[in-house]
């Protein structure tokens, strides 16, 4: 009897819903996890929307590639940098109908089809209790005594050791396999993916790891650990960011719009540096949360556009694999 | 061993039928994994030595599992001692791990901050470095040799005692009794658990990539898994795909092939009395190899366990709701198993040569990447995949435990073959009546433990689900690693050490089930 209930009360919430549009939102897999951006989203956007925001989880790329034409997304969170230009030739996009110029991110942005809701740079942290002289230029860091053992994440599958890759090739350019050849001796390993590095340096396996200027954020603000750093260098950090699109066949054009304001409001933004541990796209300083203007940034950024990146990528991983093979 | 003392007549057609789905099912995701691609593919320099560094790891990685194995199979198999039980389910843990959790295990031992590397710092040597060749093959090992020891040890027990006691009362000298005895049966079993283990380790990625210490250490799977969610381009895909299975199947082949009939008995795990052990040196060599076995097995669990305590009270409900979804996946794989492995093992077992066998090897040395997406592929033009995601794991993952429940089937299956095929044939026993009364009370032990391998296995796994999971559809690995990549690392371990007590108390419940009557 009880499950019946159950089961009518659902179909009743089920028909109600069916009242109210859908936005369906494709997001990477971490997105709608309780401690992600993805719930606080949902309840912020549904509160202005009169809709129901949906989240669909999943490995975004091969999901939109495979699902072609017949995809259900009418929005899609959350493609890093080094897939827009994968994602742009889908033909799956409309433009974002958002001002750029409203963005407040360390690099010029044009793109008028992949809307950056966030962004951060690779750096390497380490635990000041655990090494002396932290490097502080990348010269520097290529020096270190071979000791110190640093643990990295591979480009071929990756977001963040791709990054790694492109970072060395814009800071050392030809003489990138030289850079690898100093840097090869003080890797520890290369994991699959950035948690089994991050892992294995909290785990006091490794004293220094590949991640992000924004990783110190959580051991101060969640853990109130002030002992991780990151190095900051001044030949300069690379820089990635996550994008929002809409999707050009989406049968709710108006709340896609209307989900594209929302990720530029102030709302959004301010949410984003503690659901999302990254740095806010279209924010000011002055806004951000209490203590995070205090986060040690580069003052020099360096990025590869999608075109440029296409062009050195290959060979820079082919350079790292055959230097580190060695 | 002629075909007409083989009276048996069932599964003639089911058994086929069983393995051609699996063989189709695999085959048809490369197909369509194919259809989509994109030609000519590239082929390079790198991806040869990845397919050298596969092979020569895979082999080393085998080779060690067994030598390692067969002493801890024979101290087992001759000794009795209190906690025996518990020890041997024990030993199942590693092999069912999530191989990031098992890496993180290790390295608490084994690791430059570890634990061995802090004795040999107060000794004031260098730390132990354990990155490259040796720590895969040292994670390998720990992943497999249990495994390795479980199938040789029933091959062990398979000995009658009674001839245990013929030899002692003739007086032969252990290495006699080694080579009568002993050596005909690990000739038998020893070959199938290599294969076993080689194509298991050919599959491997993240184990290998972290624990071999950078890009040296790539295998195809890295390579498959490179282009499937990285570059996305199905046509290298689809050929390392076919490489992969080409590699394993060869060995496969080689190894099952050239296997003479099994005649194994079913080991019943009795106490055997061993006239020829009772000297004080082989009781000490044998509680060495115990001793040793449980050292490198059991205290990296320990470290896992420790960590996970004090993670447990932080880990969010949506964990437990996790582990509830994979809960049911698992039993979901189970039945599925169950139904695929008993026709195949018992249409296997009428066969004469363990040729056949091999190609349920398939199911392991498919990438579950390129089942996941291939299937995803013929999905979606009639349903969404991502509803299925839980049903294609479940599937998936019982298609990866086939070789081991067929493996652990087949002797006992041969047995109630040649020991009741007659009765039964004169008694005119057949379908249903045949399963009830003659082969399933015979076959339950290695049953139940061929189920709870599966289980377990499911429960561990990651594979295809993180391809098109859901958000309320997340199993409980998928959600360990969520909150891996959340830095949640904490939690991550209380989740850790929740996946392996649920693993393992899947595997006991089977198991138990398993020999619940077997003595009797």
């Amino acid at each position: 009897m009880k499950y019946l209930m159950t089961t009518a009360a659902a179909l009743c919430a089920t028909a109600a819903w069916a009242e109210t549009p859908v936005l369906t939102v494709y997001a990477g897999d971490y997105f709608t996890s309780e401690w992600g951006p993805g719930p606080k989203i949902e309840a912020g956007f549904e509160e202005i929307c009169d809709c129901d925001l949906q989240f669909s989880t999943g490995d975004l790329m091969p999901r939109l590639l495979l699902e072609g034409e017949r995809t259900k997304a009418d929005v899609v969170i959350g493609l890093t940098t080094d897939v827009t230009a994968k994602a742009r030739a889908t033909g799956l996009f409309a433009p974002h109908g958002q001002d750029n110029s409203a963005l407040t991110l360390p690099i010029a942005w044009d793109d008028d089809t992949f809307l950056p809701f966030n962004y951060g740079h690779t750096a390497f942290i380490y635990d000041e209790t655990r090494i002396d002289a932290a490097p502080t230029s990348f010269a520097d860091l290529l020096a270190m005594d071979d000791d110190i053992k640093i643990v990295i994440q591979d480009p071929r599958t990756s977001i963040s050791g791709l990054a790694l890759v492109l970072w060395v090739q814009a800071v050392y350019g030809d003489e990138a396999d030289a850079a690898w050849a100093k840097l090869a001796p003080k890797i520890l390993t290369v994991t699959k993916d950035w948690s089994a590095s991050y892992g294995l340096f909290t785990d006091g396996e490794a004293d220094m790891v590949l991640s992000y200027t924004t990783s110190p954020a959580y051991h101060m603000f969640a853990e109130e650990d002030f002992t991780k750093k990151a190095a900051i260098f001044p030949e300069g950090h690379y820089f990635m960011a996550e994008t929002v699109g809409k999707v050009a066949a989406t049968d709710q054009p108006e709340l896609a719009d209307a989900f594209m304001d929302y990720v530029m409001s102030t709302d959004f933004q301010t949410l984003i540096p503690t659901a999302n541990w990254s740095l806010p796209s279209a924010l000011p300083e002055a806004q951000w949360p209490e203590g995070w203007a205090q986060l040690p940034l580069p003052e020099k950024v360096l990025f590869y556009s999608e075109t440029e990146a296409a062009e050195v990528q290959a060979e820079a991983i082919e350079t790292w694999r055959a230097t580190l093979s060695q | 061993m002629a075909r007409h003392t083989q009276p048996i007549n069932t599964c003639r057609v089911t058994g086929p039928v069983a393995a051609g789905a699996v063989f189709s099912l695999i085959l048809l995701a490369l197909a369509a994994v194919a259809s989509r691609a994109q030609w000519p593919v590239s082929f390079g320099v790198a991806d040869w030595a990845a397919l050298r560094f596969t092979v020569w790891q895979s082999f080393l990685s085998a080779l060690f599992s067994v030598v390692f194995a067969i002493p801890v199979a024979r101290a087992l198999a001759r000794r009795r001692f209190a906690g025996r039980q518990l020890l041997v389910t024990l030993l199942g843990a590693p092999f069912i791990l999530p191989v990031i959790v098992a890496v993180m295990g290790l390295l608490v031992v084994f690791g430059r901050a570890g634990w061995v590397s802090q004795g040999l710092g107060l000794l004031g040597l260098p730390p132990l470095s354990i990155y490259g060749l040796t720590g895969v093959v040292l994670a390998h090992v720990f992943f497999n040799m249990p495994l390795a020891t479980r199938l040789i040890l029933q091959g062990w027990q398979s000995i009658p005692a009674e001839q245990f006691r013929l030899a002692g009362q003739l007086g032969l000298p252990p290495s006699v009794t080694f080579r009568t005895l002993e050596w005909p049966v690990l000739r038998q079993v020893v070959p199938g658990a290599f294969a076993l283990i080689f194509v298991i380790c050919l599959t491997s990625f993240a184990v290998a990539l972290t624990l071999g210490g950078g890009p040296r250490a790539t295998t195809i799977e890295l390579a498959i898994y490179q282009a499937f969610r990285f570059e996305f381009d199905l046509g290298r895909a689809a050929v390392l795909s076919l490489l992969q299975l080409v590699v394993a199947g060869s060995a496969a082949v080689l190894a099952l092939w050239i296997l003479p009939p099994i005649a194994v008995q079913m080991g019943r795990d009795r106490p055997v009395q061993r006239w020829d052990a009772q000297g004080a040196g082989l009781r000490a060599l044998d509680t060495l190899w115990i001793g040793l076995a449980s050292l490198f097995l059991l205290v990296p669990l320990g470290a896992i366990a420790v960590s996970g305590v004090m993670g447990l009270a932080q880990m969010p409900v949506l964990v437990w709701h996790a582990a509830w979804t994979s809960l049911w996946v698992a039993t979901l794989c189970t039945c599925v198993l169950v139904m695929l492995a008993l026709p195949i093992s018992i249409w296997l077992a009428q066969t004469q040569r363990g040729g056949a066998e091999a190609l349920t090897l398939i199911g392991l040395a498919a990438s579950p990447l390129m089942i996941g997406t291939g299937w995803f592929i013929l999905i979606n033009p009639f349903a969404s995949p991502v509803q299925l995601a839980l049903v294609v794991t479940a599937l998936v993952n019982a298609m990866m435990a086939l070789p081991f429940a067929v493996r652990i089937l087949m002797p006992a299956m041969r047995q109630v073959i040649t020991d009741y095929g007659r009765l039964s044939a004169s008694l005119g026993l057949s379908g249903l009546a045949l399963w009830q009364i003659v082969v399933l009370p015979r076959v339950r032990a290695p049953l139940g433990f061929a189920a709870g391998l599966a289980a377990a296995l499911s429960v561990g796994d990651l594979g295809v689900v993180a391809l098109f999971a859901d958000g309320d559809r997340a199993t409980l690995p998928l959600q360990m690693y969520r909150l891996m990549g959340s830095y949640r690392t904490d939690a991550a371990a209380g989740a850790a050490l929740l996946l392996l007590g649920l693993a393992l108390g899947m595997f006991w419940a089977c198991d138990a089930w398993g020999r619940r009557h077997v003595d009797g």
